[in-house]
């Protein structure tokens, strides 16, 4: 149980759980002559842990970027399912609209390599994570009147429930720039998590972190899935990590999808096996 | 008070935003309210009129440095948007018989959707070759209004008549004095604006532009459309020095918004801080006093040395550089973080941090 009861909401996502929230059909990339992606099909449900995995220039991070909308594939659909709040169900097509827009649906990403606002506060960075649900006129941003000044304190309390689950407490006026490797980490996870993901898509949220400070990112990930009930896609290259949080394990080898299913589906495909686990996984 | 002898320890979210939070904070805003209210009593003609052209320059450098400093968009325009604010107040005022306010209002709105339309290269391109962009709309700006007879009085510059409104005119013996205030209600206001500007959510946008565009779009900020807005801001504060300069020095010619004027304005900010207001004023004010200050020094001791009186220009272009070489070399955040430092050096004494 969480240690504390949270007033906001951090899912978004109105669909019910085990729906199809992503549907990704026959998704080709190509950059040039490479093929980064080859008809890559799979459906990440609500409500579940998906991981991607796979050897270095699989496709993965390729896939996410097409996910949020950075890249735009060739062939095929990647397709965002979401309930109205009267509960009438909508498909997006997100390979059509630009990154922004798909962020307006409650598509929110971590970057593998780091790419927060360094010359910002912590403050300021999770702030700019509640972008899309704040105004922005211009008048009253000038003269820090009426709506301008009253988002800032309300959406404020938003941030610090997020600063409370992550305990990011301490660092809350630093420059995240001067923050160490793990809590920069942490702090885009708590990023995403402020524009009140439907989908969380992060890619190697434990990258070159310590055994301690996974368990942590482990932790934080699982809170947010588990109790707060954020589907989470994820890119991880510690198998351990991968086959103990995820419900569902996609593999990619050479832009081509070899696998998928659960952990232990996946751990017995002599395809994946091959490719990527190795004969003692 | 939130501030307590282990630190700042604020209460709610409404007192940690506001801009000042000590007792020393306060004292030193109410030092400067003084300050600014005793100036004209003080100084005399001339060196009011220095304050009043440092006072355009801050507002001119705060819209700049919300384009430079706040949104990463280089600019070698500035020249230009001053010049679109200049000539279209005063046309509106001299020609069409505006009231001056609605004059210089107009002004500040036609530089912004200026400033917004040469912006649009920005939306493709960054960095340097954005420089280059801005560069040419720069001299497009300068060339129309060098050529285009309609600006000009026959062949004299064009003349703005002195500032009125209603009974209300700017009075030959007070005229250094009534302007000072007019300027410095307009330079305060413009620096409020701008730091409500930065702690609201869409100064952030325009930062998180700045600092990782591409993260930006990823969290749902719509990058077209924060760059053409911080243009248009941009352009709105600069056009509003330029009307401002139009009626203070009551001509309006071309040749006060070549090239040089841009590079001036760029190295207002770098001097001053890049991306702080209160770095803006300061750069304004230095670069502003920096050629004074060598006329005075070389009127002090032409006398003994009488080749420097002819060499003054060069010195300034001299001096000039050397500045701005100093300041990228050894503080390139300015004198905004110079001021930081003997702040921080005064509330540690006597520890070193």
């Amino acid at each position: 149980m969480l240690s504390r009861a949270y007033r906001f909401e951090l899912n978004s996502s109105r669909v019910p759980v085990g729906e199809p929230l992503l549907e990704i059909g026959d998704v080709s990339l190509r950059f040039g002559g490479i093929r980064a992606l080859s008809e890559v099909s799979f459906t990440v449900r609500q409500g579940d842990v998906h991981s991607v995995i796979g050897p270095n220039g699989a496709g993965k991070s390729s896939l996410l970027n097409c996910a949020s909308g950075l890249y735009k594939p060739q062939d095929g659909h990647i397709t965002l399912h979401t309930r109205s709040e009267e509960g009438v169900a909508r498909t997006h097509d997100v390979v059509a609209m630009p990154p922004h827009r798909i962020a307006r649906h409650g598509v929110a990403r971590s970057f593998q390599n780091i790419e927060l606002f360094g010359h910002l506060t912590l403050l300021e960075n999770l702030m700019l994570g509640r972008h899309i649900h704040m105004k922005h006129s211009l008048l009253p941003s000038l003269a820090w009147f009426g709506p301008a000044r009253k988002q800032e304190f309300a959406h404020r309390e938003f941030v610090e429930e997020v600063i409370d689950l992550l305990q990011l407490q301490e660092h809350r006026h630093a420059h995240v720039g001067a923050l160490s490797y793990g809590i920069q980490k942490r702090v885009e996870l708590g990023r995403a998590l402020c524009i009140e993901p439907g989908l969380l898509l992060l890619d190697e949220p434990m990258a070159g972190m310590n055994a301690e400070e996974k368990e942590d990112m482990a932790r934080y990930i699982l809170d947010v899935n588990e109790l707060r009930g954020v589907t989470v896609m994820l890119i991880e290259h510690d198998m351990g990590v991968v086959m103990d949080i995820s419900d569902r394990v996609s593999v990619l080898d050479f832009g081509r999808l070899i696998g998928d299913g659960t952990p232990a589906e996946v751990r017995a495909n002599p395809a994946v096996v091959e490719a990527y686990l190795g004969a003692d996984s | 008070m939130s501030a307590t002898a282990t630190g700042v320890y604020h209460r709610s979210y409404r007192r940690e935003s506001a801009l000042r939070h000590t007792k020393a904070e306060y004292f030193r805003l109410a030092l400067m309210i003084v300050g600014l209210l005793v100036t004209p009593y003080v100084l005399d003609n001339y060196w009011l009129s220095i304050v009043n052209t440092i006072l355009i320059a801050v507002i001119g450098a705060v819209g700049l440095n919300i384009l430079v400093g706040f949104t990463g968009q280089i600019s070698l325009g500035q020249g230009g948007f001053l010049a679109i604010g200049a000539f279209s107040s005063a046309l509106l005022y001299q020609r069409a018989d505006l009231p001056a306010p609605l004059s210089i209002a107009c002004a500040v709105v036609i530089t912004a959707v200026a400033g917004a339309l040469f912006g649009l290269p920005a939306l493709r391109i960054k960095g340097l070759y954005l420089a280059i962009a801005t560069l040419a709309s720069q001299e497009i700006i300068v060339f129309v209004a060098r050529r285009w007879t309609f600006l000009r009085d026959g062949s004299a510059p064009l003349t703005v008549d002195r500032l009125s409104l209603g009974s209300f005119e700017i009075e030959r013996q007070y005229f250094e004095w009534q302007w000072y205030w007019i300027l410095l209600t307009f330079a305060v206001l413009a620096v409020l604006a701008a730091r409500n500007l930065f702690r609201s959510s869409l100064g952030r946008s325009f930062m998180a532009v700045r600092d990782q565009d591409i993260a930006a779009s990823a969290i749902g900020v719509n990058i077209t459309r924060a760059k053409v807005t911080a243009f248009a801001v941009s352009s709105g504060f600069v056009g509003l020095a330029g009307a401002l300069s139009a009626h203070y020095t009551e001509t309006v010619t071309w040749e006060a918004f070549t090239l040089d004027v841009s590079i001036l304005y760029l190295a207002m900010i770098i001097v001053g801080g890049l991306g702080t207001i209160a770095g803006s004023v300061y750069g304004a004010a230095f670069m502003v006093l920096v050629p004074v200050f060598i006329q005075e020094t070389v009127g002090a001791v032409g006398d003994s040395v009488p080749v420097l009186l002819s060499r003054v220009p060069a010195i300034e272009q001299v001096v000039f550089g050397l500045v701005i070489i100093f300041f990228l070399l050894f503080e390139p955040r300015g004198l905004a973080q110079i001021w930081q430092r003997m702040k921080d050096y005064i509330r540690f004494w006597p520890f070193r941090y």
